[in-house]
């Protein structure tokens, strides 16, 4: 078999034994890699309904064919677990160096079950599996983490996905990072802690063997070569923060936690203000001819040690959603959150519910004591230092920010419950995880594709605000067509998540990011490395069994239609000003636009998969198991 | 800090336009081995500091410390290219060569336990295959004394505009 080694690697925590699973081809070729693969093994290995942060919730990773070739954008690897923000599957990618590494270990993929007795950071050096102690890296940064067991094994050649101090602390959105890129959203940090997991490092010398090095060789360079023009100029230019101000001239920017899609201030903490003022240095992640990671620096005031990517959603959720236009301060509170190790879209959009609680009066100041302001403070919609404050609550679970690191729809239940409160109506999470930096009522579409998100909140899974956003679609109604499109769009992200491609490459393989521009160059890109003869409706299988496997472990956890939801703000009340003003996705509309998915994707009309489907996908044990 | 006094040519690396992105890496370990397998390259990027990012290959030393040092004459320079040169039958993988050279530019293969150098790809046609695939230009193949007189080119154009 080209393009793999052809074996997992299983780790038991807690007995310390460790063992290799081989898969057939036929198992390859349906789940490939990335999150479909990191998911299927989720599947085969958790025992259903366990709660997330139990030994019982296996960490699944599985690496990217293209790791370690020189395909551009494709050192990759998914990761998979339950998550602990949602209950339902906690899918997500990270890149760069370690999924270089991981791949010259000679593993497909590594399977970590039960949890350690004492903190441990796991060394896989080739076929060896080391437990190390990892006392001495308690309370270190993700980076810190990294470069002090690099220099303990006095190798560089080592890379590690790490957790920080949330991780540690158990913030139910921490984050698993390694080389400053974050595997984040799902929690993923907290499962880890969970398991007493500090670290988790490769080191390999085995070389990649693909079947076609000539071809792939010619297919890569000239991707290279188009990604130094004008269809990723985006990315290298202002990186994605260029977002804020396109979103406020849509009335689309989150501001004071989603109330308003306009931020008075949007210039102070958009990507050209960055670009002038705070900008130190582009990268990328191995592999990757691009650059797009904006490293950015606090420039004066409380923060000049801050410094790290900034990229929109992260700028979005701290700084206008919070009401904050100091981007030095915007700056601290990511720098806090990537450094700690955890989600920084989720910490600016749970600060934001409590800025909101403290608007209302139904959190008050002495709510807010902490060590650094013993009498409390008043975290106001634009209150920088509030900010800053919070998020190292949050990663330090100290006084509030034992409530807050639970995310907001568990933080506002909790709330609701011991106050009588209804703090869960300005909670911005779908299924449990934050969302992301469109607002959804002037985007109806996307409003859609969020809604059946198998992750919850997250604009990475769905690409639907595509036709909204481009005009293709009236973004304010709802029609018949919308059903195919959250279809297509979420099964389109789905195959770069699953090879996977980092999705800012896509337009430049035939200069066209849609099917037909890309699927060509990707099937090419597949055959070469692997041998096989995928076709082009090949391509689309992947997408749609990659999202299948991730619905069906959902099912198996309990989904129901009802968990299909938006937040309460989206559906009942509209923004004031800017142009999307006026809008809300009604109850109804959302009952229809459901009906219309469920139907493109050949479900019951209760959002079950057939048997028949099932089997149709190649997918047999997993039609045994939920399919009716 | 030691640096090569060299007048020949080598490869070096502009950190300011570096990404970190290892294309070079694996550009060289396909090149010279036929896999891809950035251990084996000769060329090998460095990240450190989170921002400090840069490749490095061999710098063809004058009075190379390398050769000098070799305990088995394993080594020799190639007086017109300054290119080191290795004699597979004479090569114990000692390391010695390692040891000698400021830019950690020399590695062992682990598998047949020799040293491997970079050779500025003198066998391919179109040169420096890193050059040719570094996609931020970063990578060159020049004498210090060419970076020189572009250096002093550059600042008469900015002193000259001022």
């Amino acid at each position: 078999m080209y393009g793999y080694h052809g074996k997992i690697l299983f780790i038991d925590l807690t007995s310390r034994r460790t063992w290799a699973e081989e898969k057939p081809e036929s198992w390859y070729q349906t789940y490939i890699g990335g999150v479909s693969m990191a998911t299927r093994l989720l599947w085969e290995n958790i025992e259903p309904g366990c709660d997330p942060l139990s030994p019982k919730n296996p960490i699944c990773i599985a690496n990217g064919i293209f790791a370690g070739t020189p395909v551009p954008v494709g050192a990759k690897y998914g990761l998979a677990s339950k998550s602990p923000l949602t209950g339902f599957v906690g899918d997500s990618l990270s890149g760069s160096w370690f999924s270089v590494a991981l791949r010259r270990t000679g593993w497909d993929g590594i399977v970590l079950h039960g949890a350690s007795e004492a903190w441990v950071n796991v060394l896989v050096d080739d076929g060896r599996v080391q437990f190390r102690q990892a006392d001495k890296y308690l309370g270190l940064g993700t980076f810190a983490t990294e470069e002090a067991i690099r220099e303990d094994l006095l190798d560089d050649q080592v890379r590690s996905a790490t957790i920080g101090p949330a991780g540690e602390h158990g913030v139910r959105f921490a984050n698993v990072t390694n080389d400053g890129r974050q595997a984040g959203r799902t929690g993923h940090g907290a499962v880890w802690g969970a398991k007493k997991l500090k670290a988790l490092s490769v080191r390999g010398t085995h070389g990649v063997r693909v079947a076609d090095p000539d071809t792939l060789m010619k297919l890569s360079f000239d991707i290279i070569e188009s990604a130094q023009g004008p269809h990723t100029a985006k990315y290298r230019l202002l990186g994605t923060a260029t977002n804020v101000l396109n979103m406020n001239t849509l009335g689309l920017l989150p501001t004071r936690n989603y109330q308003e899609g306009v931020f008075e201030e949007a210039e102070l903490v958009s990507g050209e203000y960055l670009e002038e003022h705070h900008k130190v240095k582009k990268i990328a992640c191995a592999q990757c001819p691009i650059a797009c990671e904006q490293v950015s620096a606090a420039k004066q005031g409380l923060y000049v040690d801050a410094m790290t990517g900034i990229e929109y959603e992260c700028l979005f959720a701290n700084g206008p959603n919070c009401g904050i236009s100091d981007m030095n301060a915007v700056i601290k509170m990511i720098d806090i959150c990537d450094r700690g190790g955890m989600d920084a879209m989720s910490n600016g959009v749970t600060v934001s519910w409590a800025m909101e609680c403290f608007e209302r009066g139904v959190l008050t100041k002495e709510d807010f004591r902490c060590a650094k302001y013993p009498e409390g403070f008043a975290p106001t919609f634009g209150n920088a230092e509030a900010g800053v404050t919070l998020s190292e609550m949050i990663r330090d679970r100290e006084g509030i920010g034992a409530l807050l690191s639970m995310g907001t729809k568990l933080a506002s239940e909790q709330i609701d419950r011991e106050r009588g409160t209804e703090s869960r109506n300005w909670a911005m999470h779908i299924k449990g995880l934050e969302n992301p930096g469109y607002d959804a009522r002037g985007l109806k579409t996307f409003a859609l594709g969020l809604a059946v998100g198998t992750r919850g909140g997250c604009h990475n899974r769905t690409a639907a605000y595509d036709p909204d956003i481009k005009g293709e679609v009236d973004r304010f109604s709802i029609d018949a067509s919308r059903g195919v499109l959250a279809k297509r769009t979420e099964e389109y992200a789905a195959v770069y998540d699953t090879l996977p491609l980092c999705k800012f490459i896509r337009r430049c393989f035939s200069g066209k990011a849609d099917r037909a521009g890309a699927w060509p160059a990707i099937q090419a890109l597949i055959n070469a490395t692997t041998g096989w003869a995928f076709t082009y409706e090949d391509i689309d299988l992947i997408g749609e069994r990659a999202h299948t496997i991730k619905k069906a472990f959902n099912i198996r956890e309990g989904w129901t239609r009802d968990a299909d939801r938006l937040n309460y703000r989206w559906h009942h009340e509209p923004m004031t000003r800017g142009p999307s003003a006026g809008h809300v996705v009604t109850e109804e509309e959302l009952e229809t636009l459901k009906d219309l998915y469920y139907q493109a994707k050949g479900w019951t009309a209760d959002g079950l998969i057939p048997k028949s489907k099932l089997l149709e996908l190649g997918m047999d044990d997993v039609a045994e198991a939920i399919g009716v | 800090m030691v640096t090569s006094t060299s007048r020949y040519k080598y490869i070096t690396c502009d950190p300011e336009k570096c990404i970190g992105c290892q294309l070079c890496e694996y550009i060289c370990s396909y090149t010279k081995t036929g896999e891809y397998n950035s251990y084996r390259s000769r060329i090998r990027t460095v990240r450190v500091d989170e921002i400090l990012i840069t490749a490095v290959a061999c710098r063809t030393c004058e009075n190379a410390p390398c050769v000098m040092v070799c305990t088995r004459d394993a080594l020799s320079q190639d007086q017109e290219s300054g290119i080191i040169r290795l004699d597979k039958d004479r090569c114990d993988g000692c390391a010695w060569c390692i040891e000698a050279c400021d830019f950690g530019a020399i590695s062992i293969n682990p598998m047949t336990k020799l040293a491997e150098i970079c050779d500025q790809c003198e066998d391919e046609e179109a040169g420096p295959q890193c050059v040719l695939w570094c996609p931020k230009d970063a990578l060159e193949l020049t004498t210090p004394d060419q970076r020189a007189q572009r250096a002093r080119r550059k600042l008469a154009t900015e002193e000259a505009l001022r």
